[in-house]
């Protein structure tokens, strides 16, 4: 076992783990936040993206001990109370969703993607979100809200 | 997973020596490869030595006409680094090109080298650049360093340093992204200095990565179109699998080499 201590959501946390532990387990089973999804086991969907010192990183594919001394921001952590996260509220508006599997992931992916480009049109977009997968969608409405929600941040 | 021990070390020498003190540990980088591979317990080190707090691996500099780069600078920072796009465009949008945005946060150049997947994208550009690789015993050329698929020259006890690449302006990188993993189905790296062409291919070949000589014979006769277009290769010892045949496979090298001697002439 080691001791990871990190900042999750703004809380701070301290816990024994087992070495092999992925970060999405602690998350999910240790820490009880279940809005981060695993949605397979090929490090190929995006469900379980999270936020690691600001970088957008698959947690299904990095071990918590890994993340030992970082600030992590999961779905859980993006409202601010009542209020939803711009994006969060984007996917609302537009019908971002269907089943809601990928939406935590495609939410956490698209905050980053909004980051880290100023202007942001189609094209972008659709390259950017090339590691996360959605089955119902047709990618159609969450592109829409993505850059519906890029005006407004 | 299986279970082992994990150590965060903060310095090369730290690293050697836990390497050697322990031969069945294996270091971890940014772990988009062995970590999947160990959640299919197709590995199972006994001890995993993460070397990404090592800031002497962290960096990207010129020096004397070559892009230095640290192995643990991870394909965003190479993407995205100003000095890099200004050098050695083809080698920012060749990591541009690798998986998504969330791996690309997380891998690293070491990392890609090291392992040498027969579809991996930066053995091409070292390939096809030139480039040194400094370990912790020595320094190899690509071509010393790629051997077969997911074989490469270091040792058990072997760390890479950093990878240097000339600085070759006239130089590009065409892949074809398999639509699922954005790994190659078949990349090609030419590049052109003075007289002297290199062309590596990615993807393709049962053995890994490999120099196209008759190509870059062709091409240092006569740089030009039809001297890319007469040469074709050929698919005996090309990869065939549920994503293409070994002919599929051989012709779109060909047609890679045809975009990527384009794009340079544009
Ligand atoms: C969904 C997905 C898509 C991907 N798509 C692509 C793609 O399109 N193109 C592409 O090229 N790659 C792709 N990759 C692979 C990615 O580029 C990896 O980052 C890379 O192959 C390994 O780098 P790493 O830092 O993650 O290494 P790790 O997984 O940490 O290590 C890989 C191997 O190298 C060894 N190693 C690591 N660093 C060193 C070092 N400095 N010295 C000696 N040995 C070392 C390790 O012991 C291990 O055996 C993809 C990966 C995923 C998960
Ligand atoms: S669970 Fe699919 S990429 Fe992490
Ligand atoms: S909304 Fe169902 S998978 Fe995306």
């Amino acid at each position: 076992m080691s001791l990871v201590e990190l900042e999750i959501n703004g809380s701070k946390v301290s816990q024994d783990v087992e070495e092999r532990q992925l970060l999405v387990h602690f998350i999910r089973d240790d820490l009880n936040l279940t809005g981060t999804h695993v949605g397979c086991d090929t490090s190929q969907c995006g469900a379980c993206v999270v936020h690691v010192d600001g970088k957008a990183v698959k947690s299904c594919s990095i071990l918590a001990v890994q993340a030992n001394n970082s600030k992590i921001t999961t779905i859980e952590g993006l409202a601010d109370g009542e209020n939803l996260h711009p994006v969060q509220e984007a996917f609302r508006e537009n019908h971002g969703l269907q089943c809601g599997f990928c939406t935590p992931g495609m939410i956490m992916a698209a905050v980053d993607i909004i980051n880290r480009n100023s202007i942001l049109d189609e094209k972008t977009v659709r390259e950017e979100l090339e590691g996360n997968l959605c089955r119902c969608t047709g990618y159609q409405n969450i592109v829409k809200s993505i850059i519906a929600a890029s005006k407004k941040m | 997973m299986y279970q082992f021990n994990y150590k965060k070390v903060e310095t090369i020498r730290e690293a050697v020596n836990e390497l050697t003190a322990n031969p069945e540990s294996k270091i971890l980088a940014g772990g988009m490869t062995l970590i999947p591979t160990m959640k299919q317990r197709l590995a199972s080190p006994e001890q995993l030595i993460d070397i990404r707090n090592i800031e002497e691996l962290n960096f990207v500099r010129e020096e004397s006409n070559n892009i230095i780069i640290g192995s643990t600078t991870n394909h965003f920072t190479v993407s995205s680094s100003k000095l890099i796009k200004e050098k050695i465009p083809s080698l920012s949008m060749l990591a541009e090109g690798i998986g998504d945005p969330h791996v690309r946060n997380m891998g690293t150049i070491g990392g890609a080298i090291s392992n040498n997947d027969p579809t991996a994208d930066y053995p091409a550009a070292c390939l096809g650049l030139g480039a040194k690789i400094k370990t912790t015993k020595r320094e190899l050329t690509a071509d010393e360093f790629f051997i077969s698929l997911f074989e490469t020259a270091l040792e058990e006890d072997e760390i890479v340093i950093s990878i240097s690449f000339p600085i070759i302006k006239s130089s590009f990188y065409m892949k074809f992204p398999n639509p699922a993993s954005r790994y190659a189905m078949a990349g090609v790296f030419i590049s052109k200095n003075d007289s002297d062409v290199r062309v590596a291919v990615t993807g393709a070949s049962e053995n890994g990565v490999f120099r196209w000589f008759e190509m870059e014979e062709s091409l240092s006769n006569d740089w030009s179109k039809s001297s890319v277009e007469k040469v074709k290769l050929s698919p005996e010892g090309i990869m065939s699998d549920i994503h293409g045949s070994s002919e599929y496979r051989a012709n779109l090298a060909n047609i890679m080499a045809i975009r990527a001697f384009e794009s340079i002439n544009e």
